[in-house]
């Protein structure tokens, strides 16, 4: 535990800097504690948290395994077609029941005892309940009273949004289209309007830093007109374009929306010591990109609370799946999809884009350098804060992105979730 | 099997294992702009999680379909990609000719690539298997296609420079 110099409100014994939203301190990093509570208050509190695309499991019988928070949990398709998702631990002695990634069950089966699950985590038998005949004698098994259905796999609330699965612990979650508000509805079901999607793949990275890194980065316009030449030379992504950023009433939720503009010169890149003029590609058909949606938009980020990620970037779809792996680590799990009605070129399109993101995305290898470098900063410090102030110290919308407001929303919501 | 065809095989077989060689001692020495000189025009290059390639799911973590991807690449690990020095080094084993087709013969190996951070210990950083296509050329054995497909979960950290 940990406390500034001057604190101003302590709460829960932790006390934020007197300047609020425009000062992160760095122990809400690195402190085992605060890690703990983000487990109970978030990930297993009053939260959606992304699980799969429907397209992994199409399936009756289709299961997938993953994590909310670090629970690891199992979503299913039972024969009705319905989702589920449960805790993948047995109800008898806490082992992990499913044991591959993706598959096919018509049951699942603990294999220490042997105790079985339906595909909803529903118990239906236990090995020798009744016991044993020894002699005439029924003898052993579970106590007279014992009732299945009081141990069942712990199940989570499961909605799918045209084809995006979410899951949560708390049974009282309102829908996930009210969790994410008109607007952030609105950008989610730009990409997901529900058509159905085709599967490219799932790429996994370990990163060693704290998961609200990731999401902070993406709520970050400010780094990447200056840290990523890929971006800033081809005109990608720049301070210089149209642009905006805009976040649901809590500030939880953002989206980063620009467009692609030219390689060419102007007075803001003379801020931008990664502008190269002369930056060629040999192959340069990995930046052209199709107009697939109705605006113009070529990048649109969007980060959904607490850790998803849906990222357009030119034709490159993903859902990014922020996995937190104890303080000062988390895994990046990339679902990169299309639709099904993807022509070949498109298809083609949306491969080769790729390079541009995930672990060796010529854009995104950055942005996993300067997590890295901010979790080694923190670490003998958790005392300082990071200064957020670019674009003010309070958080609203805006049409440009030279500015921090996301990140501020964002810790605004989590001190009222945290109750820091 | 005919002792001249033997004797071949073993010759094609040595010829991959110089071309393997020579690739993994220029990663290593970090000579990164000549890595595209291992290739043939129209070559393909990819680094593949093999959960993707035994779900039949087409997305690679790295992936360039012409020659001039996999000189963008080069050239974007010295001028745009941002990342901390490291020191890579591949250790190649098994080493087979499995198949000749169009003119081009199948090869197989497994590899191992340890990463060493400064200030900290040397890590395995990816183990897999390539599987590659090997056109003899005027200059020399090339690659046509190679595929590195790592079994690893996940990637620790990025992957900027090739496996």
């Amino acid at each position: 535990m940990t406390g500034t110099e001057q604190p101003p409100t302590t709460r829960n014994g932790y006390a934020w800097p007197q300047e609020g939203i425009s000062r992160i301190p760095y122990w809400v990093y690195t402190d085992p504690g605060v890690y703990e509570l983000e487990q109970k208050r978030i990930f297993q509190g009053p939260t959606w948290n992304y699980v799969g695309l429907e397209v992994e499991i199409p399936q009756p019988g289709d299961f997938k395994c993953t994590f909310v928070g670090e629970f690891p949990v199992v979503v299913t398709r039972s024969k009705d077609g319905s989702l589920s998702a449960f805790v993948n631990k047995c109800a008898h002695r806490g082992a992990t029941v499913c044991r591959t990634r993706y598959g096919n069950a018509t049951d699942f089966q603990c294999i220490y005892h042997q105790w079985r699950y339906d595909l909803a985590g529903k118990l239906l038998t236990v090995p020798f309940r009744r016991g044993v005949v020894d002699n005439g004698q029924r003898v052993g098994g579970m106590p007279d009273d014992f009732q299945t259905a009081e141990h069942n796999l712990q199940s989570l609330k499961v909605e799918a949004v045209n084809g995006a699965i979410f899951a949560s612990f708390d049974p009282a979650m309102p829908p996930v289209r009210e969790y994410l508000g008109e607007l952030m509805t609105h950008y989610f079901e730009r990409v997901f309007d529900g058509r159905p999607l085709r599967l490219l793949g799932r790429v996994s990275q370990k990163i060693a830093g704290n998961w609200k890194l990731m999401v902070e980065n993406i709520k970050d316009p400010y780094h990447a007109s200056l840290l990523h030449v890929f971006l800033v030379s081809f005109g990608l992504f720049r301070a210089d374009q149209k642009s905006k950023v805009e976040m649901d009433e809590t500030g939880r939720h953002a989206v980063l929306v620009s467009r692609k503009g030219e390689q060419k010169q102007s007075e803001a890149t003379k801020d931008m010591a990664n502008f190269k003029a002369d930056y060629k590609l040999y192959d340069p058909s990995l930046l052209a990109g199709r107009k697939e949606f109705k605006d113009d938009n070529t990048v649109v980020m969007q980060t959904i609370f607490p850790g998803l990620i849906v990222q357009q970037q030119t034709n490159t779809l993903a859902m990014r799946q922020i996995l937190p792996k104890g303080p000062d680590a988390f895994d990046l799990i990339w679902d990169f999809f299309g639709y099904a009605d993807d022509d070949e070129a498109l298809a083609e399109m949306r491969l080769k884009q790729a390079n541009l993101m995930g672990p060796s995305g010529l854009v995104s290898v950055d942005d996993t350098e300067v997590l890295e470098l901010c979790q080694k900063g923190f670490r003998e410090c958790p005392d300082q804060s990071a200064v957020v102030e670019l674009g003010g110290r309070d958080f609203h919308n805006e049409n440009h992105m030279v500015t921090e407001t996301a990140i501020r929303g964002m810790y605004n919501f989590y001190r009222e979730i945290m109750q820091f | 099997m005919e002792a001249a065809a033997v004797k071949d095989l073993a010759a094609v077989r040595q010829e991959a294992q110089e071309l393997l060689d020579a690739y993994v001692e220029c990663l290593d020495d970090d000579r990164v702009e000549e890595w595209p000189d291992f290739f043939n025009d129209n070559a393909t290059y990819k680094v593949i999680a093999r959960e993707n390639v035994e779900r039949n799911l087409p997305i690679a973590t790295m992936s360039c379909t012409s020659r001039g991807m996999i000189q963008d690449r080069a050239v974007a690990i010295r001028k745009a990609s941002v990342f901390s020095p490291r020191y890579l080094r591949h250790i190649v084993s098994s080493v087979r000719i499995v198949g000749e087709e169009n003119g081009a013969f199948l090869l197989h190996a497994n590899f191992a690539v340890f990463q060493t951070m400064q200030d900290e210990d040397t890590k395995v950083f990816m183990v897999g298997k390539y599987r590659a296509r090997m056109v003899l050329t005027a200059g020399g054995p090339k690659f046509q296609e190679l595929l590195a497909i790592y079994d690893s979960s996940q990637i620790p950290g990025l992957l900027a420079i090739p496996i």
